[in-house]
């Protein structure tokens, strides 16, 4: 069997976002680049299936070459082969990243191709949807339990207020969302091993952006708030201000 | 000339509130457009449940029954994400729709990338405003867990959008201008090869209502101190007619269910009140709820960062405050 797993490099969520000089992106100095969380239980998902019935596995990343990060974090996991595919500046949309990894993943062909359900820069939810459209593969995202047999796959995916239970077949794109699995923390000797192993690096074959974002803000700014500092005794007196000030009930 | 075609879901052939809000948009996006727009349903609805979008300003609802759709596979089949992508991309490319509204719900976020790549669209998800300037689109996203605010432009005639829940204003407008065209399923390509992904079966919580839905949550943090107080968070929430939530520390505790975490690694949530008893504020659990539009924090430490973006609070012991907050709710209520 062959398993890929897309994989993005994203700042570190307790990162205090500043905007940078452009007014378009955030400010990186200072900022901490991670591994985008859900991309954990995307890559523990496909070590577990390695493990338990053998694969060929595969990190694929689309970025500048700091993605590198990404499928490092990947190999320490025990992903076994990396592909960056370069990209010569961070300006690029969902629909680049989406193209870009289809053409990838439509030569090297995998059964099964797992995704983080978003990344926690763009939030978007969108690229293993967009994947998936584009390669004319079934997918699921938010998936929180995933069984297989041989071909067919039962999967539950995370909705309001509960879940769906989906049947589809290989090969498939499954978008892992937090509570399908425990993510393994690497030990020394993968991490070491990682530092030297090789990422096949490959041109981007696709650039033309549909989106563009023109600026980027902080939300505004807060006024102060009204905190009463009576304990108990200013209980009343909250609910009043929720109902004739907020009129919020 | 832009068309505009608002897919409105319904559950169980209910609508949220969220379906309210898409067809409200739509109607305003179209009269700044000056343009046509009509609505599209998927679903087992009569016309008169289906005529209910026109208070909030539809005029066109073309309507697919989906037992009918469903037989085209046939099976244990609740419906099929695959077969509505391709049926809704079909409708608008057939009709010279250019721009589709999604809901931004589970379903809008798993079919709107689809109808995107089908319709040869540009796709932003998740957004939270739109500008019009003379013909041209542009629309606010939050990034970052919602830490900063993206306006984005569309280089494309075609786009898709998936409107964030909560957000955009459901409005009821007097008009009666509903009128249901049903959709004859074998003009749309529809085969049962289309069913690549299928619903078998829908699990819901009973009675439980969803942080991602709700207009009022009350959240609790580790100021709870341990899962069997919690019942003061849940006394709160069923006099509010609320959703429990909680941080992501009693999450990972093993006090609270995932379902209920709100945050970064959570649920991004936007409702009318959010209550936050015990929770000091870390930068992740505020990215998931800051943009609620107004925020009471309890707490027994004043300098809890919760309080930077409180728009009301106490500070003192949530165990006191709790009991006698929920009596005197109940008295106005």
């Amino acid at each position: 069997m062959k398993i890929a797993v897309c994989v993005s490099l994203v700042p570190d969520s307790t990162t205090k976002v500043k905007i940078g000089n452009s007014g378009k992106s955030i400010d990186e100095n200072g900022v901490t680049f991670i591994l985008n969380p859900y991309d954990e239980y995307a890559v523990e998902a496909a070590v577990q299936l390695k493990e338990k019935q053998g694969a060929e596995t595969y990190a694929i990343s689309f970025g500048t070459d700091k993605s590198k990060e990404a499928i490092k974090k990947a190999y320490q996991m025990g992903i076994e082969k990396g592909i960056l595919i370069k990209s010569s500046s961070e300006d690029y949309d969902n629909y680049t990243v989406a193209k870009n990894l289809s053409d990838v993943l439509a030569e090297l062909k995998p059964d099964l191709i797992f995704f983080g359900k978003q990344s926690i820069d763009f939030d978007g939810l969108a690229i293993p949807a967009m994947v998936a459209t584009m390669l004319n593969m079934p997918f699921v995202n938010v998936v929180t339990k995933l069984d297989i047999n041989v071909t067919e796959i039962s999967a539950e995916r995370e909705i309001e207020g509960g879940k769906e239970v989906i049947s589809t077949s290989m090969p498939a794109i499954i978008g892992t969302q937090k509570g399908i699995n425990e993510p393994r923390y690497p030990n020394l000797k993968s991490i070491m091993a990682s530092k030297s192993k090789p990422i096949e690096e490959k041109a981007a074959t696709y650039s033309g952006n549909k989106i563009e974002i023109i600026s980027m803000a902080l939300p505004p700014a807060k006024g102060k708030g009204k905190i009463l500092e009576g304990g108990v005794a200013s209980a009343a007196e909250l609910v009043r201000l929720l109902r004739d000030e907020a009129k919020i009930i | 000339m832009a068309k505009i075609l608002a897919y409105i879901e319904s559950k169980e052939n209910k609508f949220k509130n969220s379906a309210f809000e898409t067809v409200s948009e739509a109607k305003r996006l179209s009269q700044a457009l000056g343009c046509d727009f009509a609505s599209l349903v998927i679903s087992n609805q009569s016309e008169d449940e289906l005529k209910v979008l026109g208070n909030y300003g539809a005029g066109e609802i073309f309507h697919i029954n989906l037992d009918e759709m469903n037989s085209l596979k046939g099976g244990n089949i609740k419906y099929s994400y695959s077969a509505i992508a391709k049926a809704v991309s079909e409708f608008a490319k057939q009709n010279g729709f250019t721009v589709i509204l999604f809901s931004g719900t589970a379903f809008g976020k798993a079919v709107s990338p689809a109808v995107s790549i089908l319709t040869d669209s540009a796709l932003v998800p998740d957004i939270t405003k739109i500008n019009v300037d003379g013909g041209n689109i542009s629309v606010i996203k939050p990034v970052y867990a919602g830490k900063a605010f993206a306006e984005i432009k569309v280089n494309t005639p075609n786009l898709v959008l998936s409107l964030r829940p909560n957000v955009f204003k459901a409005e009821k407008t007097d008009s009666d201008n509903a009128t249901i065209k049903k959709i004859d399923i074998t003009s749309l390509n529809l085969s049962a090869d289309d069913f690549t992904t299928i619903v078998t079966d829908v699990v819901l919580s009973q009675g439980k209502l969803d942080v991602a839905e709700a207009d009022k949550i009350v959240s609790g943090g580790r100021g709870m101190k341990g899962p069997e107080n919690f019942y003061l968070i849940e006394e709160l929430a069923a006099v509010l007619g609320a959703a429990t939530g909680a941080s992501r520390a009693v999450v990972d505790a093993g006090w609270r269910p995932h379902s209920e975490q709100v945050g970064q690694t959570g649920k991004t949530v936007s409702p009318g009140l959010y209550i936050a008893c015990g929770i000091s504020g870390a930068i992740q659990h505020l990215a998931g709820m800051s943009s609620s539009k107004c925020i009471v924090a309890i707490n027994k430490d004043k300098d809890a960062p919760i309080f930077q973006v409180a728009d009301y609070g106490i500070i003192g012991d949530v165990f006191e405050i709790l009991p006698v907050l929920t009596e005197e709710f109940k008295k106005v209520l």
